[in-house]
């Protein structure tokens, strides 16, 4: 590997993927579609009082099996922002490492943190520039929170597959189990949430995918594997422990198995006595 | 065509030494040094924008007299030769001696094939688990590499500060010890004081979790230099 010293004329600046294509490390673009691609599938952020959630489920599946019951979907893009990732697990892992990079990147060949707009337009370059790879069947989308420090509040962002961003104000769902999860969402989300609500209401919106879309885990009690979540705040990104995540869940469970809800219009249709 | 005049090689590498060692020697120096928390990088900067002290990898620093423009493109350089190698191996083989070497490589094509030796002196300084395990390299403007146990110094009068740690420095000290003796140093026998506002200071901390890279802001280096002896 050369020393990367560059003339001013052709200096790629600040840039990790710039400074990648101008050294020739940049992935290679597919030819031709892809089939059978491991994917990833739900993940949800949500603002609240103090800034803004997110949360992912543990599964990967390739075509009807599933691949992986403990992936990460979550993670830190710094230490005032999160990326979430739905789509094909390859490539998003790769972006989401070359998205830290990028921005870490930035931090210390100018001094300074890139602002929270700037950090969230960096993405969308990524997730566009993904859109060959994309047409091949390796479709990525991600969610993007951060706390903005100059405004003093969480934002939070979600992306299409060309590239497009868009702000919400409230919360965004990505991913095959999403229209669930985002259903879930919506009908219990309020301005203003405090930390323990928020929670809630992710882990029975990640709850209601997973009944309804096969690609999305549940809660797996036996192997002890629950979906990953973390807050943004003024304190940074902070993953929530795996215990506290456990907590909530049983208190769902026990909510959903009381025998008010789980009267007979959910059980199993019985067959019609025509022997009496 | 004209002949140009014939010099003889001893003369223009010493030439070339004698300008870069001239104009280094007029900035104002650095001192680095290996304490019981961490390594401390502390410069004699009245710009708090001009870094003189920054980050390069999670536990890699670097440091730089001279003229600024050379220096700072050395940094960058340095923070995209770690980054790329921390992308196509793991964070871990990213290591201080090997981007020294490569500094060196480049200092010394410098000072041998260029009209104009760059006029820096650079250190790398990487953290370990222990005093120990610290790796300080210097690097002056001819592309020599030094191996510094413990502490170095670099800069105007170089020599004479790095006589004056050598009776003070003491690797078990704590971050605000460390700090006053690299001041005293800086000074020397000169009266005269320097404050925060003079003064740039960053610590790589060996607790500070994957990034050891902190700077240390104005009120704290006044709280530091304000505490007595222990």
């Amino acid at each position: 590997m050369t020393f990367p010293l560059f003339s001013p004329g052709d200096d790629p600046g600040p840039s990790f993927a710039a400074l990648l294509t101008r050294v020739g490390m940049d992935p290679p673009v597919p030819t031709h579609a892809v089939e059978g691609v491991t994917h990833g599938t739900t993940v949800v952020a949500v603002r609240y009082a103090d800034g803004v959630l997110m949360a992912g489920d543990r599964r990967a599946t390739s075509g009807n099996l599933i691949a992986h019951r403990a992936m990460e979907k979550v993670f830190p893009a710094d230490r005032y922002s999160g990326v979430a990732i739905a789509g094909a697990a390859g490539p998003a892992m790769e972006m989401v490492k070359l998205f830290q990079l990028q921005l870490e990147h930035y931090e210390k060949v100018e001094g300074t943190h890139l602002s929270l707009e700037g950090k969230a337009n960096q993405l969308a370059q990524m997730v566009r520039s993904h859109l060959p790879a994309a047409m091949q069947g390796m479709v990525v989308v991600p969610l993007f929170a951060g706390y903005d420090l100059r405004r003093g509040a969480g934002r939070l962002f979600q992306y299409d597959v060309t590239g497009g961003r868009y702000e919400e104000t409230g919360f965004a769902t990505t991913g095959s189990g999403s229209l669930h999860a985002g259903t879930v969402i919506k009908l219990g989300y309020r301005e203003g949430l405090d930390r323990a609500t928020v929670i809630d209401l992710a882990i029975n919106a990640l709850f209601q995918a997973a009944d309804e879309d096969s690609a999305t885990g549940g809660p797996d009690l036996v192997r002890g594997i629950y979906p990953t979540m973390a807050t943004i705040t003024i304190d940074g990104f902070t993953p929530l422990t795996e215990a506290e995540v456990a907590e909530h869940f049983r208190a769902l469970v026990d909510r959903l198995s009381t025998p008010e809800s789980t009267s007979t219009s959910g059980a199993a249709p019985t067959m019609g006595d025509d022997r009496s | 065509m004209s002949m140009p005049f014939y010099v003889p090689p001893e003369q223009v590498m010493k030439d070339r030494a004698e300008f870069a060692r001239k104009n280094i020697a007029r900035g104002r120096p650095l001192v680095a040094g290996s304490f019981a928390g961490g390594i401390l990088l502390c410069a004699e900067n009245s710009s708090g924008i001009l870094h003189k002290v920054s980050e390069i990898y999670d536990r890699i620093a670097f440091a730089g007299v001279g003229r600024y423009s050379e220096f700072d493109s050395l940094r960058i350089a340095g923070i995209r030769a770690a980054d790329l190698k921390g992308y196509s191996y793991s964070r871990e083989d990213v290591d201080a001696r090997s981007l020294s070497n490569q500094y060196a490589q480049i200092l010394n094509n410098v000072f041998t094939h260029e009209m104009k030796p760059m006029e820096v002196e650079i250190l790398v300084a990487e953290v370990g688990a222990a005093p120990a395990q610290d790796e300080i390299f210097r690097i002056p403007y001819d592309g020599s590499v030094v191996d510094e146990p413990m502490f170095s110094a670099l800069g105007g009068e170089a020599e004479a500060i790095a006589e004056r740690l050598g009776s003070t420095w003491n690797v078990e000290a704590d971050l605000a010890t460390a700090l006053r003796a690299a001041v005293a140093a800086l000074i020397g026998t000169e009266d005269r004081t320097l404050g925060p506002a003079e003064l740039e200071v960053a610590v790589l901390e060996r607790s500070n979790g994957r990034r050891a890279f902190r700077r240390l802001e104005d009120d704290e280096v006044q709280s530091l230099l304000g505490q007595p002896a222990s």
